[in-house]
């Protein structure tokens, strides 16, 4: 029935070849067919893969000419407004990258953007697996991988960012020098032995090439293998849905569909990327200048990813203390060096957290629901929002600029919103993710409201109800309610004392935040009678079906559907009643 | 959408509501499964996209060739852009994109669209090969004497401990001070070029600066007129970003405080450019209220009132230099800035 074409059977005795030597057809046999569950929200970590080899690709072509050197040549290219001027041979080559290597403009552009897509997609991806609880057990190593990755690719986004020499990139050189600077004790050393001396040096831009182009990217390649290698060992997570438990998979195997779509979906990371790299400028270097530490540009932006730091120095206040002799910077230490080291601490931390005060030692395969993990989701938007307002701090003199507003009332706003609407948003969203519990409890209760009014023969009026689907119903009753761990005793019934009571209480106490506010499923039972009752408005409703145009009249959602000769408005009805 | 029908004809109630197997699941079929004639058709745009993928790679090379690196072309919305990075963007972007457009529509209208099922496997493993691993643990550290030969354990232990020193004490010259090793950073930082009679001049035309040369209310960014042989001398630019100030002049009556007496010069007063809070230069100024404001983080300094910092992240007052003229009439610095210029460091002692 099947047919070999040569170059198949070329392919089938390499395979063999390969085999006899390294046994690899068992591993063909048992992953030809593994089965991938699909879902959108699963591209967001393949964006981030794709988008990050398009940066190794563009980036080794980049290597070809640039120049990681800091000495000053006499800048000769073809772009005309710089010839002639003195400048750094990092700068003066990234200028010919720009001008007078075809394709290079394009290359250097895809690059930026590829890299600026990498750290966001990192980041939505990061989101997905944080409010769908992906990252509880088994997944917590992956999570801590994760929070490496996205650390990295700050660092390979910075280090990047420098090495042009530019105006503008030397400006956030700057601003790390007077970071490190401030760390207490090691600090000033510390900035000498990286710039190699006094600021700017003619050392920094060699030492951040290496980092650059072999150490960050190194290190992302082997964190991105073992990400890997883990979602492959233990399977990925799926959404529920009909037929979908904790014990199997449901989606499409590897070969031919997956291959095709994630295979395709590569293609498609990459052109959109390239067509983005050739239509919208980034980082026009060449309007910035050459870098010298005596000048600045006005409205200096960092690229995104560095913005929350940027904006958590600008709404610092200026605490600054001198003990015995020595200084203390609280303005810089506190935002650029303690506020993110506690972000990424209790980012990576989070999976462990929760597990304690949860007491959840289980294995998770089925993916939450963000309404279904109140507490979590809350706390997931309280930080976005805390991130998002630093974010907003770091282009304060941008939105001033752009609104007309006092760029100090604009500091003064962030600085206090920073501590109140973060734990309202905790609040809201809360709300929020119960009030959608109890939506679906009623939804498994009374079914669909149609939006359909019937009037029935002996004057009442109903809303007609529908059954949830089968999607719906599986994705609804997937929810597990967890009762919050119980109070410890102060003492056994022999009156010995519980000597780990304190521990214990305040895990029972947090664990009440948890999950102390649930809407609990229904029973079956009641499930059950709800159904009933949801059968029962359709026999009321059979008879419609009988009209000619009961179509139409189904189609017209919130209306009243009325029988001939009925009372049109409510007062009618009402002295219609009357009589 | 609700599909009563099917519900409806699946009769009896799973155990859980809506668990049911996979193989249940009610399924619709797509127009290419049903339908010859319309798989044909997805085929043909299948291996049209494939085709012009093809076709772009060709034009991309004929846009390599063609077009002239230097050729600016206007376009709606994203403005003067280079023709040839334009081209080539559009060319090879749209042809990747297509292989990827093609392989997806392939998978998502030819390829079968029913999911399938695997099971999961725990991935604890098993209880007798845990068993095992620890018994060759066992035997491992038996027959090793790992426990039994203490001295050896705890001399490895300290050899291994100390083995990476080496590599972190050769960071050490990282830097070394340029002057025969004596000064430390924190001394380095302390000190700028100027000095008593150094000329104050421009700092990108380099001439020396006459008090009447700066009317009341300018600000003009200087340097000292010894740093382009400094420059130089180190190969560096590490003179400068100490060195620059920036001189502006207000009406005598309108100064408030200054950092020493008489250290302005008939109204002019010069002062650090180097912000105090992360280093970013600094000449945002507004003459009206003779603010001073950085665009980096915003701090806003007093330049009538002793660079006091009015706003922003900044602990620190911007340093001023005290200034004369010598007796050609040019402006000079009468002394070093009393204080390190730039951002904190631990070693500061004020």
């Amino acid at each position: 029935m099947t047919t070999t074409s040569p170059v198949e059977k070329a392919g089938a005795s390499t395979a063999t070849y390969v085999d006899q030597r390294l046994g690899s057809n068992k591993f063909l046999s048992r992953n030809l067919g593994k089965v991938f569950p699909d879902h959108w929200s699963f591209m967001l970590g393949e964006i981030a893969l794709y988008s990050f080899i398009v940066v190794l690709l563009t980036g080794v072509y980049l290597t070809l000419f640039f120049k990681p050197s800091m000495v000053e040549v006499v800048y000769n290219g073809s772009y005309v407004p710089l010839k002639g001027i003195e400048m750094s041979e990092a700068y003066a080559s990234t200028l010919n990258i720009s001008f007078d290597v075809r394709g290079g403009m394009l290359i250097r552009q895809m690059h930026h953007w590829a890299a600026l897509i990498f750290v966001a997609s990192m980041s939505v991806h990061m989101f997905r697996v944080f409010f769908t609880g992906a990252f509880r057990k088994p997944r917590e190593f992956n999570w801590i991988i994760g929070v490496v990755l996205v650390t990295l690719g700050l660092g390979a986004g910075f280090t990047g960012y420098s090495l042009p020499d530019d105006l503008l990139s030397g400006t956030g050189l700057q601003i790390i020098r007077g970071i490190v600077q401030s760390i207490p004790v090691i600090g000033t050393w510390g900035a000498f032995l990286l710039f190699g001396g006094e600021f700017p040096g003619t050392d920094i831009i060699p030492r951040l090439y290496s980092l650059h182009i072999l150490v960050i990217p190194g290190l992302i390649l082997a964190m991105v293998t073992l990400h890997l290698m883990m979602v492959f060992t233990q399977k990925h997570t799926q959404f529920p849905g009909p037929g979908r438990t904790n014990d199997n998979v449901v989606g499409y195997p590897l070969m031919p569909v997956y291959m095709a779509k994630a295979g395709g979906f590569f293609f498609i990371v990459f052109g959109i990327i390239a067509l983005i790299g050739g239509l919208v400028t980034i980082n026009p270097i060449w309007i910035f200048g050459p870098f010298t530490p005596d000048q600045v540009s006005a409205g200096s932006q960092p690229d995104w990813y560095i913005g929350f730091l940027e904006g958590a120095l600008r709404m610092m206040p200026n605490w600054e203390t001198n003990l015995a002799g020595f200084t203390l910077s609280w303005n810089i230490l506190i935002p650029a060096v303690i506020m993110p080291g506690i972000l990424f601490t209790a980012l990576g931390a989070y999976p462990f957290i929760e597990a304690w005060v949860t007491g959840d030692k289980r294995e998770h395969h089925l993916l939450d629901r963000p309404r279904n993990a109140p507490t979590r989701t809350g706390l997931g938007v309280m930080s976005i929002s805390f991130y998002l307002l630093l974010f907003v701090g770091g282009g304060n003199d941008i939105i001033a600029d752009a609104f007309d507003l006092s760029i100090n009332g604009i500091t003064w706003f962030l600085r206090i919103a920073l501590f109140v609407i973060p734990p309202l948003m905790f609040v809201f969203t809360r709300r929020i993710c119960l009030g959608l519990q109890r939506r679906d409890r009623d939804k498994l209760l009374h079914g669909y409201e149609t939006g359909r009014v019937l009037r029935l023969p002996h004057g009442e009026f109903i809303e007609a109800h529908e059954p949830l689907s089968i999607k719906d119903m599986a994705v609804i009753t997937s929810k597990t309610d967890i009762a919050p761990l119980p109070v410890p005793p102060k003492a056994d019934i022999d009156g010995v004392k519980n000597k780990q009571f304190r521990k214990q209480n305040l895990r029972s106490k947090l664990s009440h935040f948890f999950y102390g506010e649930n809407i609990p499923l229904p029973s079956a039972a009641e499930i059950e009678a709800g159904q009933a009752h949801v059968a029962h408005d359709a026999a009321l409703e059979a008879p419609l079906a009988s009209y000619e145009d009961a179509d139409e009249l189904r189609q017209f959602h919130g209306g009243v559907l009325h029988h001939p000769g009925m009372p049109e408005t409510n007062a009618e009805q009402l002295a219609d009643r009357k009589e | 959408m609700t599909d009563l029908t099917t519900h409806g004809a699946h009769g009896s109630e799973p155990t859980r509501p809506g668990h049911l197997p996979v193989a249940d699941v009610p399924h619709v079929l797509r127009v290419a499964d049903t339908d010859p004639k319309a798989a044909k058709r997805v085929e043909r745009q299948v291996s049209s996209m494939f085709l012009l993928s093809i076709l772009l790679v060709v034009a991309f090379v004929v846009a390599y060739i063609g077009i002239d690196k230097s050729t600016v072309v206007y376009i709606p919305v994203f403005g003067e852009v280079g023709a040839s990075t334009i081209a080539l963007g559009l060319t090879f972007g749209a042809s990747v994109l297509l292989i990827g457009a093609g392989a997806i529509q392939w998978a998502k209208k030819l390829m079968p669209d029913v999911e399938v099922v695997q099971m999961r496997h725990e991935l604890v493993s098993p209880a007798d090969e845990t068993a095992e691993a620890a018994a060759n643990y066992e035997r491992g550290k038996e027959e090793s004497g790992f426990a039994r030969y203490k001295m050896i354990r705890r001399t490895m232990i300290g050899a291994m401990a100390l083995f990476p020193i080496p590599l972190v004490i050769m960071l050490r010259d990282l830097w070394s001070s340029p002057v025969s090793g004596t000064l430390s950073p924190a001394e380095i930082l302390s000190t700028t070029i100027w000095k008593k009679g150094e000329r104050i001049v421009t700092d990108a035309t380099y001439l020396p600066v006459r008090p009447e040369d700066l009317p009341v209310g300018g600000l003009v960014s200087a340097v000292p007129a010894s740093l382009q042989e400094v420059q130089h001398l180190e190969g560096n630019l590490n003179a400068r970003g100490k060195a620059a100030i920036i001189l502006v002049r207000m009406d005598p009556d309108e100064i408030v405080s200054q950092q020493g007496d008489g250290w302005d010069y008939q109204g002019i007063l010069a002062y650090s450019k180097i912000c105090t809070h992360v280093g970013c230069p600094i000449a945002l100024y507004e003459q009206r209220t003779h603010h001073l404001l950085c665009p980096c983080h915003q701090s806003t300094f007093d330049l009538a009132n002793s660079g006091n910092v009015v706003f922003g992240p900044a602990a620190r007052n911007m340093p001023q230099l005290p200034i004369g003229v010598d007796s050609e009439g040019y402006l000079i610095a009468m002394d070093d800035f009393s204080e390190p210029i730039g951002p904190s460091f631990w070693e500061r002692s004020k």
